[in-house]
């Protein structure tokens, strides 16, 4: 379900680190909470983000939730797809629905991330609480 | 009535069983998802959706004057309203602006039952009690109803088993009294939805069984458990008035776009000189329905923009699940209320454009 090689943030994004560019999109667990989404609204490219900084949105029938970039750096590339077909949220979230590449300004962040395991016993402390 | 309390439904367990999402609404704590607001919202389009609105409160005036109070505190026309028939109305202050928006119900002559919002419920019985006509007793009836909702084009099917009244025979905003599933019931033909549908207002002791009955007659239609959520997005599709959103204490009948329920040739009311004058005079503002034509979602409380200019805001927006639009509702000045106007909405401090269209966004083909 949540690939080893990626990382994530208890903010329910995930980063897949290729080289010094990180590949962003949101959680499993986060596009079930959110249910059908309707809406993504990313960045342009050369927009710049800090860590834990908002850079994009998506959008449910009923909710707007905010999407946190997992580290600091320059929007390389966004994913267009997710304009026409936000569904791909629901239906691949950790592969297909990528929102955006980023390139990284400080490695050190990642240090700061959860690996797969860790994210999956953060939920289930989530779900037990 | 404590009001830090938050109370539950007789139907509170059956919720959780459902897999209902819970949070809190006007103090109770009440389902806002099941399946899914999208799912929940095509359902009741397309089959049948089955709601718990046990949270509305219901307000009884009887006494050889309540047809006096009636008119006094409401603006719709009453003496228009045969026994057995249900009238979309609101209670009015002096200012021509809601107190509320209510159904009233006539059961005879001189008794009506009223249903009201849920958040108002208290407000609206002091105030009819503070302006009923001597020999009118105001009874507070929102303890003694639990209130479950059935909408969508299999209603009739769904619960015809369940009932000798003959449901087909009650026309849109009629009612009936009767057994349903072997209990008391007061049966009516209205909704909350756009769709064809029908509420039940039973005692909260019987709610569980009667939900479970119905649930057991819909499984072959394919009934579903809807939420506040599907609750919020069909009645907007259908362009109906939400109290604390579209209409309130600030807006007044005829800017909220609803003077076809304000009768004001029917004698006096409370508020009606405002209204009389408002209506000589031209409303400066309107409620009008919008769609997004720029990308973006417009929702609750988003500023409005108008030719650059601040101009209010969304008083109620989302996507719409069946139009498959993202649709609103907003008040503009009466010179911009025409249907192609456009004017921008600010989502997320990016103006994005809209465009007023004719409402109902969605009505129903009318098979009867």
């Amino acid at each position: 379900m949540y690939p080893e090689e990626y990382l994530y943030t208890k903010d329910h994004e995930w980063i897949h680190v290729q080289g010094d560019v990180g590949i962003v999109g949101i959680t499993d667990y986060a596009q079930h909470e959110l249910g059908d989404v309707v809406y993504v609204d990313l960045p342009e490219v050369g927009d710049s983000f800090e860590a834990a900084e908002p850079f994009g949105s998506v959008e449910s029938v009923k909710a707007v939730s905010e999407v946190f970039s997992p580290i600091s750096g320059e929007v390389l590339e966004v994913n267009a797809k997710l304009e026409d077909t936000p569904e791909l949220v629901n239906e691949s979230p950790h592969q297909k629905a990528w929102m955006i590449k980023i390139r990284i300004s400080n490695s050190e962040e990642l240090k700061e991330m959860l690996s797969a395991e860790e994210y999956q016993e953060y939920l289930q402390e989530l779900s037990g609480a | 009535m404590n009001s830090v309390e938050i109370r539950k439904t007789p139907l509170n367990a059956i919720h959780r069983q459902a897999g209902g999402r819970m949070v809190e609404f006007a103090g109770w704590d009440m389902p806002v998802q099941y399946a899914g607001p999208m799912p929940e919202h095509l359902a009741v389009r397309n089959r049948a959706g089955i709601f718990d609105v046990s949270h509305m409160g219901e307000v009884e005036i009887k006494g050889p004057t309540a047809e006096e109070t009636i008119q006094r505190v409401t603006c719709n026309d009453v003496r228009r309203l045969a026994i057995g028939q249900i009238q979309y109305s609101a209670l009015i202050t002096p200012k021509g602006t809601f107190v509320d928006d209510i159904l009233v119900h006539r059961m005879g002559q001189n008794h009506f039952f009223l249903c009201v919002n849920a958040s108002n419920q208290i407000k609206d019985y002091e105030w009819i009690r503070d302006h009923a006509a001597a020999g009118s007793d105001v009874v507070f009836r929102s303890d003694d109803f639990a209130q479950i909702a059935v909408q969508g084009p299999r209603t009739l099917d769904i619960l015809e088993p369940l009932t000798e009244v003959k449901l087909a025979a009650i026309g849109y905003y009629w009612f009936a009294w009767g057994k349903f599933a072997g209990v008391e019931a007061l049966i009516t033909r209205t909704g909350y939805t756009g769709e064809d549908g029908f509420e039940l207002y039973i005692h909260p002791d019987h709610a569980a069984a009667v939900w479970m009955r119905i649930m057991e007659s819909g499984e072959r239609a394919g009934i579903q458990p809807a939420g506040l959520a599907a609750r919020n997005t069909l009645r907007l599709e259908a362009k109906m008035a939400l109290y604390g959103n579209d209409i309130d204490d600030t807006t007044t009948v005829l800017e909220a776009d609803l003077g076809w329920i304000c009768k004001l040739d029917k004698g006096d009311f409370i508020g009606r000189d405002v209204l009389l004058k408002q209506r000589a005079e031209g409303v400066s503002r309107r409620l009008i329905g919008f769609e997004m034509v720029g990308r973006g979602i417009a929702r609750d409380h988003y500023p409005i923009e108008l030719d650059g200019q601040p101009c209010g805001h969304v008083t109620s927006g989302s996507p719409a699940p069946f139009l498959q639009k993202n649709i609103g509702l907003a008040y503009l000045p009466k010179d911009h209320c025409a249907v192609g106007t456009e004017f921008n909405v600010i989502v997320r401090e990016k103006p994005v454009a809209a465009r007023v269209v004719p409402t109902p966004f969605y009505k129903r083909a009318k098979t009867s």
